[in-house]
């Protein structure tokens, strides 16, 4: 079956409250049977994009279509789209069977067709044997099954799971994290989630859409995100990264050429929404595993800088170093693998240092 | 009417309207507010607004006989003004009525505090405790307090018979005192409710955070506790207040010819003079001296908590 | 083991102080059970011996009776119409935030404030205008609108820490507003229901001064009281009387109360 690569389409999609624009002009297409993942910090307005797809809020502008169908005013109630709340939303006066049972009464089916289905829910979601517990007689992990199963039991076309792991603990997160992951490869459902925490989404997603300001910056796989950042922030909000301010100088057989300060001249591979003018301001990003620190200096041709240590802190997977260098406000942060004991050698604080990089390594992005 | 709506519109104008409507309620939250409140707003502005706008009107005739003259006039009001007697009876209502305020308020302000503070189980058991009172007939509870007040009443008859008196003390009733306690007594549960949820909503860390900082138990009190409690107090102090002013049942039952108030004379406009505009002026100015007693209390109390913080 | 005391019985001052509070709060009612058993017309000390004839007597007297009937008939309808504007007022006031929120709340909270009398005048000086005769239907009207802002407030107390997103969870999993209502949010409100409808119904049936400015010919229960306390002869009957009301009152409002602070939680307690 060919499967629709705008099975959700959002296009212009506005909603602001009183001055507040929560979301602003966002347009996304989210393929048919997609792990999506909508990131951002705090207040950026994703969870109101996610509850604008469930129909709980209405987008002041712009339009929503699953399906092909037109769900731009339609109620959560006639919309082939469930939910995960990020509390659960468990109805506590239910027991767990009566709970996943909630949706189906409309649906006209029969008392055994009904018990039938909601034992496969329960299967699905690993709950055998809690049926008939309490709302409240259930742990956290557990509310989560139900929720999720409650939702899927409607054989929605997309899941929308708002934080779905964040009132997990620690360790909990991670393994749901990936039998969310394996649930999803199972049902073959369009699920798409919410989350501020990036490492969730990076693991978890096949896509992820980055945004700010009620505004999608990038979408992108979690490697191209993390790997070819579009801009300063999201390079910023997806792991950490070195900036070094820089001027474009000249072009050369398709590569840009910029004059990046204490960094030297640097041949580099233009952004993607078109190369950069002469005399233009840019930024070079170059993220701290991506550096190596050395004591002596390194063989001519490679780009290298020479700098001070200023800190050093032992993280037992990994070294984490500043190091700052003359003529630049912030220390370069630079960070490396403890991949055998001896990596972990006794750096000396105030030590002359040398940074080595391959010009992969380092991004042109816009200022 | 319009045209469009005599003649019957084509299907599509029809689906076209549903769509807007539709999307008007989906897309407004506000307005899906209003059609749940529609109905009690509709009683509100019926049997409360209505009314007292033609309470306001009716205030500006004028009896004549048993006519009345539908011309408008202050007649009425300066009437009011000009009789020292009912200006007196209208001051004297809301003495007494600052006067139980006071005293409510001071009463239950420990009550709240203790259910508050040092009540650490069974909160509820108090909390319904004090609720009882406030909902049992008032006819009732004020009648109590007249047949424990009487002449021949519980006191007097009670003192008597232990040998304490010889004739029945004849200050208990009828008089403003008699009608202060009753008051008082009718009133207090509702003075510690709002005093409570004050009390009981306040950050305990608030005031460990003023122990530390070197606060005695009575400094911590006056420093920290009671000025975060004043809203509360400010609400319990309308709340007796302004209801008691225009009170008919008490004067009326322990007040005598002294402790009578304003409400009976109201009463007496309807139902004994049959000058229904004069009473509703009565009326209105009576909710004016209310209003501006109240705004006075709160705007002091504004002034001395600024001063004391 | 040491015996501990309860709580508030290790106070001191304080302790001390509530107690005389609630000896204050309760024993000059308790004055009325207490005499309407003494064999003696006059309501004085020393007690002459203990009869229930004021009880036959109450039993016995017919206009007693049809008040009492009257103000059944209209408490219970006021207890009911009151308590469905309420739930309604309440989930518009707890679920939604519109322009206008805060002064209608100030609106609803008016007839609560405003002294009686003042709104038993503007409404005797209405029903005259638009010709509507005093009756119990007026009664009744006016106790409606006291009795709405009492259960909009019980509701909403009971509403505040309702999770929205159970309802959006129904609406999500395909239930309309309607159905929602009927599997979701009543079920959940059932103790604010039930004890709205309880504290409305013992609004109805005590208030006095409403009832005594807009009442017809047919008397309910304060106003056949207040009928009889001009009569001394009358007053143990009264007594008798009132003792029942404050029985029926206090057993009704502590069942009320209790419903409505205990019930099912509304919120999940917290799992980690």
């Amino acid at each position: 079956m060919e499967k629709r690569s705008d099975f959700v389409s959002l296009r212009d999609v506005s909603k602001h409250f009183g001055t507040v624009r929560a979301v602003d002009g966002v347009s996304l297409d989210i393929a048919q049977g997609e792990f999506f993942a909508l990131l951002g910090p705090s207040g950026c307005g994703k969870t109101t994009l996610l509850r604008i797809l469930g129909g709980f809020e209405a987008s002041n502008s712009g339009s929503v279509h699953i399906d092909g169908a037109d769900l731009t005013i339609e109620p959560a109630n006639q919309r082939p789209v469930n939910m995960v709340f990020q509390n659960y939303a468990i109805f506590p006066h239910m027991n767990v069977r009566q709970n996943i049972a909630y949706g189906l009464r409309k649906d006209g089916l029969s008392k055994a067709e009904i018990s039938q289905r909601v034992d496969e829910a329960v299967a699905t979601v690993k709950l055998e044997g809690l049926g008939d517990r309490g709302s409240h007689e259930i742990s956290g992990g557990q509310r989560q099954r139900v929720a999720l199963a409650r939702a899927l039991i409607k054989h929605p076309k997309v899941l929308l799971l708002d934080e779905p792991l964040s009132a997990l603990d620690k360790n909990l997160r991670e393994q749901m994290r990936v039998e969310l992951r394996a649930l999803q490869q199972k049902v073959g459902i369009t699920f798409i989630f919410v989350t501020h925490d990036q490492e969730e989404a990076l693991s978890m997603a096949d896509r992820i859409a980055v945004m700010f300001e009620g505004e999608v910056r990038q979408v992108d796989t979690p490697a191209r995100l993390y790997e070819a950042p579009a801009s300063r922030e999201v390079a910023a909000f997806i792991g950490s990264m070195n900036f070094f301010d820089a001027s474009v100088v000249g072009a050369e057989g398709g590569k840009i050429i910029v004059d990046a300060g204490p960094l030297g001249k640097m041949s580099m591979a233009p952004p993607e929404e078109g190369a950069p003018v002469k005399g233009e301001a840019v930024t070079v990003g170059i993220r701290p595993e991506k550096l190596t620190l050395g004591e002596a200096p390194p063989s001519a041709g490679a780009n290298a800088i020479k700098g001070k240590l200023t800190a050093a802190s032992y993280l037992g997977e990994r070294n984490h170093f500043f190091v700052t260098v003359d003529g630049m406000d912030e220390p370069i942060s630079v960070a490396s693998q403890n991949s055998s004991p001896m990596d972990h050698k006794g750096w000396s604080e105030g030590g002359e240092v040398w940074l080595t990089w391959e010009p992969a390594g380092a991004r042109l992005l816009r200022a | 009417m319009t045209s469009e709506a005599q003649t019957a519109p084509p299907a599509g104008t029809i689906g076209r309207l549903r769509t807007v409507v539709k999307g008007a309620i989906f897309r407004n939250a506000g307005l899906r507010g209003y059609i749940l409140l529609s109905p009690t707003l509709l009683v509100l502005l019926g049997a409360m607004c209505l009314p007292v706008g033609i309470l306001a009107v009716y205030s500006l005739w004028t009896q004549s006989g048993v006519e009345i003259d539908h011309t408008l006039t202050l007649a009425n009001y300066l009437k009011i003004f000009n009789k020292p007697s009912y200006m007196l009876l209208i001051g004297k209502s809301v003495l007494i009525s600052l006067t139980v305020t006071l005293a409510t308020v001071l009463l239950a302000y420990p009550i709240a505090y203790f259910i508050a503070f040092k009540i650490k189980r069974h909160k509820i058991v108090w909390l319904i405790l004090i609720t009882i009172p406030f909902v049992t007939s008032y006819l009732l509870r004020v009648f109590a307090w007249k047949i424990i007040l009487g002449y021949n009443g519980i006191i007097n008859s009670g003192l008597k018979w232990l040998g304490v008196i010889d004739q029945p003390l004849t200050f208990l009733l009828h008089n403003p005192t008699a009608v202060v306690i009753t008051l008082a007594h009718a009133w207090a549960p509702i003075a510690i409710l709002p005093i409570f949820v004050s009390l009981e909503k306040m950050d305990r860390s608030l005031l460990e955070a003023a122990t530390d900082l070197g606060d005695s138990p009575l400094q911590r009190f006056l420093r920290v506790t009671l000025p975060l409690s004043i809203p509360g107090v400010v609400a319990a102090a309308m709340l007796v207040f302004i209801p008691t002013v225009g009170d008919y049942i008490t004067p009326q039952l322990v007040g005598g010819p002294d402790g009578m108030m304003v409400g009976s004379l109201m009463h007496a406009m309807f139902f004994r003079a049959n000058d229904w505009p004069l009473g509703s002026a009565l009326a209105i100015v009576s909710a004016l001296a209310i209003t501006v007693t109240s705004l006075g209390v709160w705007f002091l109390t504004k002034q001395a908590r600024e001063r004391a913080v | 083991m040491k015996f501990q005391l309860p709580s508030w019985m290790r106070g001191g001052g304080l302790t001390t102080y509530a107690v005389l509070y609630m000896v204050f709060l309760y024993v000059p009612v308790l004055f009325l059970p207490l005499f309407s058993f003494n064999d003696g017309i006059y309501i004085a000390f020393p007690l002459k011996g203990f009869t229930v004839k004021w009880y036959e007597a109450m039993i016995e007297t017919e206009s007693l009776q049809a008040a009492l009937f009257n103000s059944i008939r209209v408490a219970a309808s006021v207890s009911i119409i009151s308590t469905i504007l309420g739930v309604l007022a309440a989930r518009a006031f707890t679920r939604y935030r519109f322009v206008g929120r805060k002064p209608t709340l100030g609106l609803l909270a008016l007839p609560l404030v405003v002294p009686g009398i003042i709104l038993g005048i503007a409404l005797l000086i209405m029903a005259n205008r638009l010709g509507i005769p005093l009756s119990l239907f007026t009664i009744g009207a006016a106790h409606v609108l006291i009795a709405t802002p009492f259960a909009t407030f019980v509701m909403i107390s009971r509403l505040e820490g309702f999770d929205s997103n159970l309802e959006e969870a129904s609406r999500d999993l395909g239930e309309t507003g309607w159905t929602t209502f009927w599997r979701v949010t009543f079920p959940l409100a059932l103790p604010g229901i039930v004890a709205s409808l309880l504290l409305t119904f013992i609004e109805s049936f005590d208030e006095f001064i409403l009832a005594f400015f807009l009442s017809g010919t047919d008397a309910t229960l304060p106003i056949y009281i207040w009928s009889q306390l001009r009569f001394p002869k009358r007053l143990p009957v009264v007594l008798a009387l009132g003792a029942c009301i404050l029985l029926f009152t206090v057993i009704t409002v502590a069942f009320a109360e209790w419903v409505r602070r205990k019930g099912v939680k509304l919120t999940p307690k917290s799992e980690d």
